[in-house]
């Protein structure tokens, strides 16, 4: 597959195969995949298909058996553990499906921590802690614990904390998963506007047609294979 | 610094659970302390003992008497330096048991030559040799009983009875003594042997043991069985030792007391290492998911290592510190049984054995958890969490 200029992912020929004992279970067959900087890009599929496997590769938070995963300049499958911790700190901002908040940190304390990996100074933490809130429409929630939060509220700090660093990309795991439509609408809103109004590159896995209607372009994986076409 | 609001968000999630640790901690090395002050309190002669004397008493227990008469032969033996004797009086103060305190008669010139580490005013001691019935009472059980230079002071004897031609033995405080070393015993009283001798009612001429100085400490054994056999098949055979021997052997009637400290801490701190450490694993295994978030966010396995052990080393020390600390300041106060311990207080070389062990058991009670939280595998903590 050739690569564009514009291509921020670029996915050749991956394999994913995991062990089980004696047998090898393949999750991934030599998948390809480009993603387009500040495209919004839908993974559907059905359950055990191996998105949120190709979402962990494209974040660096596993390896392929074969393939190359390359993000912007860099061959993410070749980083040692510690260039990986370094790299996803600067370049990836994930999103949960159960949120994965810290109980015991108010939400900007949440949000302060990927910018503890950073060189910046306490005052400037707080300012873009601030922005981030602002952004996701919390900042009256600032001092809040997690478990005060509805399930919206709680992902939307969560959304903060993947952007609070402006990473280049954004991995949203079933980001709608856990709520009811309604909150969710408002996350897909805001997960658009971070798209359209700034430019974010997202990649986001959901089981729901709703949500991926939201996406710029939806792509179906069905036994490590992608598709255009939805799976039957 | 910047990673503690998150290190104590840790300690924070399960905060009874915390407390609860923290406590056992906090208990254990106050105990800790304390312990080390009883071994100090039950064996403090045995350290403060002078090497170069030794004590010679009867040979069947240290209850029956030697003749006073033995100074001036022990006195010719080669190689001793200088003899004092002292005699065991039991004093009680106001008649209430409670009130005890060691006292005894001594012969006050040999007496302060032979025993340095008692610091007298000069004035002091020019009294004690003008007054006969003068006594030198230690700091403490001057402070204690709220004695002054110049009191007269009445002691009961059950040991002696009555003084002849007296209804109670009467002593004037001339001189409060302090002692040179740290944790020297300031406990006694002495008063004048001839004041004593002159008043008690029986066993006139006898005294309870000798102190021996010698010139040569590598020739106490030597002097010893020499000393010894002078008086071999007299009424008074004697048993001479030396001074950290008859000190220790006073420890030793109660048991092997370092053997039983030593084995009660060993015991306590197995036990809150079992605690810290399954307080530790169990809290990294509750935040599995929350630990794959950090190495999804961009933590490095070390830094994820090195917050674990922090957090366990934190709660070591605070409750660590904190135990060893109180226990100093209560130490301050005293002795709790001044009659029964006089010398009490932590040693210093124990409070930072102590402290080093508070860092040490955060280190071990942190290592297996740390190493788990580590190695975890972020995909694996996230589904885990999911």
């Amino acid at each position: 597959m050739s690569t564009t200029t514009d291509t921020l992912v670029h996915i050749s020929n991956v394999t994913k195969t995991f062990k089980r004992g004696s047998e090898e279970i393949h999750v991934l067959s030599g998948l390809d995949l480009d993603v387009r900087d500040g495209e919004f890009l839908a993974l559907m599929g059905p359950s055990g298909s191996g998105k949120s496997t190709l979402l962990n590769l494209i974040g660096g938070l596993d390896r392929p058996t074969a393939g190359n995963v390359q993000i912007g300049a860099d061959r993410v499958d070749q980083l040692s553990d510690k260039q990986l911790a370094a790299w996803r700190a600067r370049h990836i901002g994930f999103v949960f499906q159960f949120y994965n908040l810290l109980p015991a940190l108010t939400a900007e304390r949440n949000i302060e921590l990927p910018l503890l990996l950073t060189h910046l100074n306490k005052a400037a933490r707080r300012q873009h802690v601030a922005a981030a809130l602002e952004a996701v429409g919390l900042a009256h929630r600032a001092k809040h614990f997690p478990r005060t939060l509805s399930g919206g509220e709680q992902q939307r700090v969560g959304i903060a904390r993947a952007i609070v660093t402006d990473p280049t990309v954004l991995l949203c795991d079933e980001p709608t998963g856990d709520l009811d439509r309604k909150s969710g609408d408002e996350i897909l809103s805001l997960l658009q506007s971070l798209n359209k109004d700034h430019g974010k590159t997202i990649i986001m896995v959901t089981h729901d047609p709703h949500a991926s209607a939201r996406a710029s372009r939806t792509v179906h994986l069905d036994k490590g294979q992608l598709s255009t076409e939805p799976v039957s | 610094m910047k990673f503690l609001p998150l290190v104590w968000a840790g300690l924070k999630r399960k905060k009874l659970r915390t407390a609860l640790t923290f406590l056992s901690i906090f208990v254990a090395f106050m105990l800790f302390a304390f312990l080390g002050a009883l071994k100090v309190a039950l064996g403090g002669g045995v350290e403060m003992a002078g090497q170069d004397r030794l004590i010679t008493r009867h040979k069947v227990s240290l209850i029956q008497t030697l003749p006073e008469s033995y100074k001036n032969r022990i006195q010719s033996v080669k190689g001793v330096g200088a003899v004092c004797h002292q005699t065991w009086f039991g004093g009680l103060y106001q008649d209430d048991p409670k009130n005890f305190f060691a006292s005894m008669p001594v012969e006050p010139a040999s007496f302060l030559d032979m025993f340095p580490e008692f610091v007298l005013k000069d004035s002091e001691k020019q009294a004690w040799l003008a007054t006969r019935t003068g006594a030198i009472v230690g700091r403490m059980t001057s402070e204690r009983f709220k004695w002054k230079i110049g009191d007269r002071i009445p002691i009961k004897s059950p040991i002696w009875g009555q003084p002849a031609g007296m209804g109670q033995w009467e002593f004037e405080v001339v001189g409060i003594f302090d002692a040179k070393k740290k944790g020297g015993d300031t406990s006694s009283l002495y008063f004048r042997y001839d004041y004593f001798e002159e008043a008690r009612q029986k066993n006139k001429g006898q005294v309870g043991w000798y102190t021996v100085r010698i010139a040569d400490p590598q020739k106490a054994a030597s002097i010893a069985a020499e000393i010894d056999e002078n008086f071999a098949n007299s009424p008074y055979e004697t048993k001479t030792e030396a001074e950290g021997a008859f000190a220790a052997g006073f420890a030793q009637q109660i048991g092997d007391i370092a053997s039983i400290v030593m084995a009660v801490v060993g015991a306590v701190f197995f036990t809150i290492l079992l605690v810290a450490g399954n307080t530790m694993a169990q809290s990294v295994r509750e935040r599995t998911s929350e630990l794959g978030v950090l190495k999804a966010m961009g933590f490095t396995n070390r830094r994820v290592l090195s917050l674990v052990m922090f957090e366990s080393c934190l709660i070591a020390i605070l409750g660590g510190f904190g135990g060893l600390g109180i226990a100093w300041l209560i130490s301050l106060g005293g002795s709790p049984v001044p009659s029964m311990l006089p010398v009490f207080y932590i040693p210093t070389n124990n409070l930072v054995i102590g402290a080093v062990l508070a860092v040490a058991l955060g280190v071990i009670a942190g290592a297996l958890p740390a190493v788990q939280a580590m190695r975890l595998k972020i995909s694996e903590a996230l589904r885990r969490g999911a």
